[in-house]
């Protein structure tokens, strides 16, 4: 188990005060000049030396991230935008950054912009953490009234930071539909290329990071590139907060080393899978749009990047959603659908089209009113959407139901057999082609 | 996607103005945005405007804000419509969002939902007084504390359908209720059993500085080895190192420096294109030209930078220098 003094989010459970003088005992805000005055370049090989990746979903190294932005101003400002749209299914992990620990966000923003050559920042936050959004402007507030930040402030680095608030969209967490929403525009994401590195918010070099990524920032160079990759295992390096949810006996969040394996983060932080081990179904291991993986093979694995993708699914949030027993997969999966359905943002043909078909189809397998060869239609039907729009929701809306397929084809040809062994007044229908 | 559409027009209010005090926040908001981008302030200025029209958004709180943006009424109508948050019809005073995404669907707020059913109808239906009104909403991100809602501002997280009906009681009697967790937990910690985050050295103050003893070491080292290798190449010849260091190791940029039409026609082959030597002349076009008055040390441009044309006095105001060699290689 991950040790308390190697904890980064040490006020997670906002046990403690949030305020910048707690988060200075907590050790926020300490040395950011001392860590400024190396350099940029020393900024960004320290992540580098991390391995941190993205905490955002993708799993992109942080380092190189930054890397990318352009190392002269060719006379555009260059932007810092922090993505709090935190909106993936399963996951509440930088709500609680920013409403216990915001000073370490904060702090980070200014590390990241300053290794960027940013002069200000926006966090993007969700339009429904409005006590999440009051909270981190309090926090914003303070750092400004010790002149932490600002355009005049003690660290000799001019630098703003906005909140700006978003107002319901999930699609907003991508990283370029969430520049056209901060621009004033439906969350419609862009073409790329150009990338956002070099045309990004307002037509300049932008680089887009998610909360936890910045907030670790700080502790990362304090304690240098070396420590955080000491923890957890290769390439998949550090701390990582795990948002376990669903049906454990005592769903919590929980900052824990890479690659723990799951029956050991169950165990000890969520009093087990409810009914026992034995009870356990599957788990969807990062947020709704990786695929699911059943109990047999997630109950041993260590939770990283590497191994999940390894069993054809994905670290994503690290929004661990258990499933037990007593669940109906199908419909689960179905509602999952219904979610994408709801969350496109109608740009993309096959997604537009896609989610709703994919929706309707796997609603009627749910309660087994199907045909046995629609499976393999709606199979085909998800690889049609996948990797054929401009941003990932598609792909994120066909991985559900690739997984659920995989594992649980059984489950609705069950369905279908009890349906059909049924009498029933209207026939069943079946999907256009 | 889902159809959104303004309520229809005998709902609608003749006129909508911000309030003198909701004027000036949203000037406070505008600033935030550069000179000319004040359409970023859109979603900021519709919350606004919802929260001043009662949790919902007349058609004249839409114009409204357009107007005071600069903007045309079709985009902002088309923000109000994309995002749901904006409430085009009215709500009830206690607008339920209920949360029905995966890991609260598995935790119970189907028989929330039920519950909501019976007490205050169907979605989108304001009750006869006025005072509630419900909708399912997408993930919250709440999932810890499953099953939840958002009422208004709050969230009421760990529902269940007893404390749920409570909740709606004491509204409804305007009785005061505790919004967060129901079941006693302070936010999204394991419930009576925390493991993590025990430790009391986290909290006072002893982490502060500690870190300082690895750059301690580490200056002191640098500096050991810094003094070992200036008395090793003081008495070692050159030589003596068995692998140099390539000189041109991650500098991509030379290699097609080295086919470039410039390169060439120095070398003596005949130019691409013989009747346009202008462009080939011209200093901020031509890369290799430009690399050879680059000092030693410093990394040549990356080909995706390649937009920085002249790499010449970096110190000045960048957009007056840029703005002048662009017109000059132009005419």
């Amino acid at each position: 188990m991950l040790q308390d003094k190697d904890r980064i989010f040490t006020n997670l459970y906002g046990f403690h005060s949030p305020g910048l003088e707690a988060a200075r005992m907590r050790g926020a805000w300490d040395g950011t000049k001392f860590l400024l005055e190396k350099g940029r370049d020393w900024i960004i090989d320290e992540m580098k030396k991390s391995g941190l990746r993205g905490r955002g979903g993708a799993g992109f190294p942080t380092g190189l991230k930054w890397s990318f932005m352009p190392k002269q101003s060719d006379g555009r400002p260059h932007y810092l935008v922090v993505n709090a749209d935190e909106s993936e299914p399963g996951t509440c992990k930088d709500r609680e950054i920013m409403r216990h620990d915001p000073h370490l966000l904060i702090e980070g923003c200014l590390l990241a912009s300053f290794a960027m050559g940013a002069n200000a920042c926006y966090i993007y936050i969700r339009g429904e953490y409005i006590r999440e959004r009051e909270a981190l402007q309090r926090a914003i507030d303070e750092a400004y009234e010790a002149r932490l930040i600002g355009k005049d402030n003690i660290h000799g680095w001019p630098f703003d930071l906005y909140v700006h608030h978003g107002a319901g969209a999930y699609i907003c967490g991508e990283e370029t539909a969430l520049l056209e929403s901060l621009e004033g525009k439906k969350g419609m994401p862009r073409l790329k290329p150009p990338f956002p590195a070099n045309m990004g918010l307002y037509g300049c070099p932008t680089t887009v990071n998610n909360v936890e990524s910045i907030a670790v920032a700080g502790t990362i160079l304090r304690r240098g590139g070396a420590w955080f990759a000491s923890l957890g295992r290769p390439n998949n390096t550090g701390t990582k907060l795990f948002c376990i949810s669903g049906h454990v006996n005592r769903p919590c969040n929980v900052e824990e080393e890479m690659g723990i394996p799951f029956r050991e983060l169950i165990e000890r932080h969520c009093g087990g899978v409810r009914g026992g081990w034995d009870n356990l179904l599957a788990v969807i291991p990062g947020g709704s749009s990786v695929p699911l993986v059943p109990a047999e093979q997630i109950i041993d694995a260590p939770m990283d990047f590497d191994t999940l993708r390894n069993l054809k699914s994905g670290l994503g949030t690290a929004a661990v959603i258990v499933l037990d027993k007593s669940t109906d997969i199908v419909r689960s999966i179905a509602r999952i659908s219904y979610f994408y359905k709801h969350e496109s943002c109608g740009q993309c043909t096959p997604c537009r089209e896609g989610t709703g078909w994919m929706w309707r189809v796997l609603s009627r397998m749910a309660e087994g009113r199907a045909q046995k060869r629609e499976i393999d239609m709606l199979l085909e039907v998800t690889t049609q959407v996948e990797g054929h729009t401009i941003c990932a929701l598609g792909d994120a809306a066909a991985w559900p139901i690739q997984g659920l397929i995989r594992h649980f084809r059984h489950e609705i040809e069950r369905r279908i057999d009890d349906y059909a062994a049924n009498p029933h007044p209207e026939p069943v229908l079946l999907a256009a082609e | 996607m889902a159809n959104r559409r303004l309520a229809p027009a005998d709902v609608q209010p003749a006129s909508f103005a911000f309030t003198a005090e909701n004027e000036n926040w949203a000037e406070g908001q505008i600033a935030k945005y550069p000179p000319g981008r004040q359409a970023s302030a859109v979603i900021p200025l519709l919350w606004k405007a919802q929260e001043q029209a009662g949790g919902w958004l007349p058609q004249k709180a839409i114009e409204a804000v357009a107007d005071k943006l600069g903007m045309p009424y079709i985009r902002v109508l088309e923000v109000a419509t994309f995002y749901t948050m904006f409430n085009l019809e009215p709500v009830g005073r206690y607008h339920i969002q209920l949360c029905g995404t995966v890991p609260c669907h598995n935790c119970g707020a189907l028989d929330l939902k039920e519950v909501l059913r019976r007490r205050i109808g169907e979605q989108n239906h304001v009750t006869a007084d006025g005072t509630f009104s419900w909708i399912e909403v997408e993930c919250l991100g709440a999932c810890c504390n499953a099953p939840m809602a958002q009422i208004n501002f709050d969230y009421y997280e760990d529902l269940t359908p007893e404390i749920l009906e409570k909740i709606l009681d004491d509204l409804a009697a305007g009785r005061p209720v505790k919004p967060g967790s129901q079941q006693g937990r302070r936010s999204s910690e394991p419930k009576d059993d925390v493991k993590a985050l025990t430790d009391p050295a986290l909290f006072d103050g002893s982490v502060i500085g500690a870190w300082r003893k690895r750059f301690e070491e580490e200056a002191i080292k640098e500096l050991e080895t810094r003094t070992a290798s200036e008395a090793a190449a003081a008495t070692a010849s050159a030589p003596s190192q068995p692998k140099p260091a390539k000189p041109d190791a991650g500098r991509a940029i030379e290699s097609e420096a080295a086919n470039t039409p410039a390169k060439r026609a120095k070398e003596g082959e005949t130019p691409v294109k013989p009747d346009d030597p202008k462009g080939a002349a011209d200093p901020g076009k031509a890369f290799v030209a430009s690399n050879k008055e680059r000092p030693e040390s410093q990394p040549a441009p990356q080909s995706d930078k390649s937009y920085t044309m002249t790499p010449s006095k970096p110190e000045e105001g960048r957009t007056a220098a840029d703005a002048k060699t662009g017109r000059g290689s132009d005419g």
